[in-house]
């Protein structure tokens, strides 16, 4: 477990900014992720009084707030709605209850994890995470991109899901409930385009793109997998070939 | 630093370090019922409220509670006394470890589920480990407890002066949404 020395509740995005510039000092998402590290911080800084806990509906996006936790975004309806229950899909098997209503999207997407859910959800759909770079500077940055770069100093304010028209499903595997994914799958499509984002491979999920399924499982299957204590990689190809086409599958239902 | 959280329905003003988690300032306020099992966020017996909701106290920090409401099992002992009846006449209550835990998140559950579905119930429940039960007893425990309070339910509602009361409650509500 971590020690922090001081505690700062953050009263403007440009206050929790500052205190992020200095590096023993760190941003608190949900604590999930971080309590299970060691080290000291100087300050944690705690976002949770800015108003980032919520999910704006426009006519354009949904806008998620970055303390929003995975609970409220596995329950919102709008998302629900749009997306036919893949949100919730992508969540639900994460722990329990009782940790979703603590976890936030902020510290998942930032965290950048291997075996992320939300992080192989939120890829495969046209999606931007936005970032405050101090003096009132907010840039967007796709999510793609984001998931290459180094982590740095800024605040992730929100993440923006694009209504583009854009539908998907999501597929994951575990050995046993409550524990990582073995494989995570999100197929979109968009028009006659079909785009397959795969994580926990184990490292960081990548996205392939292909105009019929067939081509995006190849596709998929030629990406670099890797073995660890819960599945090897000839395992890991595998079930992303099987996932891939039970979310195409899904698609096609609807 | 100074935190005032509501602790089961008490306000109460405390000078805490900054790392303390949730976990610890219950059990330092007398709720030895918040219990650690792993601290990994793996078992749930360190589930309480927060604000309502069910979190891992293990995963919470003390200082994320200020201003808010806490409620452990201290603060629930009617309901849980009832539910741990249900529990123990199933054979749901082995050695017992896990039981706060679990009974606080299944009051949670019933909260915030309507009807819940087998499904719906262990998806809810699944961040509480028992390692004595197999689940299948708790799994009785809750139907037989759900079911109990639904026939509950139902009665009051056969009584004519509750009957009454209630449609003279609807009709309000609709008249005041015609206002
Ligand atoms: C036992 C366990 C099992 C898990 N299983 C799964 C699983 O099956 N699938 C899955 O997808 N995930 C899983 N997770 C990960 C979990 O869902 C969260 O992604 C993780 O806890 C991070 O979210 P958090 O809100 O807790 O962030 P924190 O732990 O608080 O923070 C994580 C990092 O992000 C930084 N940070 C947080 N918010 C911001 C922000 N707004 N701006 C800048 N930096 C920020 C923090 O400084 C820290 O470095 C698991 C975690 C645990 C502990
Ligand atoms: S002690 Fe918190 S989940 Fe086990
Ligand atoms: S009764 Fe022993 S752990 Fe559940």
């Amino acid at each position: 477990m971590i020690t922090i020395q001081k505690y700062l509740k953050a009263a403007s995005l440009e206050e929790a900014w500052n205190a992020n510039q200095k590096r023993p000092n760190r941003v608190l998402g949900g604590m999930g992720w971080m309590k299970m590290s060691s080290g000291n911080v100087s300050t944690a800084i705690d976002l949770s009084g800015l108003g980032l806990d919520q999910i704006e509906e426009t006519d354009d996006a949904f806008i998620i707030g970055a303390m929003v936790t995975l609970r409220q975004f596995e329950t919102h309806e709008g998302l629900e709605q749009y997306f036919h229950g893949a949100v919730r899909e992508s969540v639900r098997h994460i722990v329990g209850v009782q940790f979703r209503n603590c976890a936030t999207i902020g510290g998942s997407v930032w965290l950048r994890a291997g075996f992320s859910d939300p992080l192989t959800l939120l890829l495969a759909l046209d999606c931007t995470v936005e970032l405050y770079q101090g003096g009132d500077q907010t840039v967007q940055v796709p999510i793609a991109e984001f998931c290459h770069m180094k982590p740095d100093n800024s605040i992730l304010t929100a993440v923006h899901i694009h209504k583009t028209g854009r539908q998907a499903a999501y597929q994951s595997f575990r050995n046993t409930e409550t524990d990582f994914p073995v494989r995570a799958v999100a197929v979109s499509r968009l028009d006659s385009s079909y785009c397959a984002a795969v994580g926990a491979r184990p490292t960081r999920a990548m996205a392939v793109t292909a105009e019929q399924v067939d081509q995006l499982i190849e596709k998929a299957q030629a990406l670099p997998y890797g073995d660890n204590l819960r599945a090897s990689a000839e395992y890991r190809t595998m079930l992303a070939g099987v996932l891939i086409r039970r979310a195409a599958e899904e698609l096609e239902r609807r | 630093m100074e935190i005032k959280v509501k602790l089961n329905g008490k306000w109460i003003v405390d000078n805490i370090d900054p790392d303390m988690l949730l976990l610890d300032f219950c059990r330092a306020h007398y709720c030895k019922s918040v219990k650690r099992g792993c601290e990994t966020s793996n078992c749930g017996l360190c589930t309480v409220w927060l604000d309502g909701k069910p979190v891992l106290s293990c995963n919470v920090l003390a200082a994320r509670a200020d201003g808010h409401e806490v409620t452990t099992l201290e603060g629930l002992q009617e309901e849980a006394k009832e539910f741990g009846m249900f529990l123990a006449r199933e054979g749901g209550e082995q050695c017992g470890f896990c039981n706060p835990g679990f009974i606080m998140n299944v009051l949670a559950m019933k909260r915030e589920l309507d009807n819940p579905t087998d499904e719906e119930i262990l998806e809810y429940l699944a961040g509480n480990l028992c390692r004595c039960s197999g689940y299948a007893s708790h799994m009785r425990a809750i139907h037989k407890w759900l079911d109990s309070k639904k026939e509950a339910a139902q009665r009051e509602d056969h009584i004519p002066e509750n009957r009454e009361k209630m449609l003279a409650h609807r009709l309000s509500k609709r008249t005041q949404k015609h206002w």
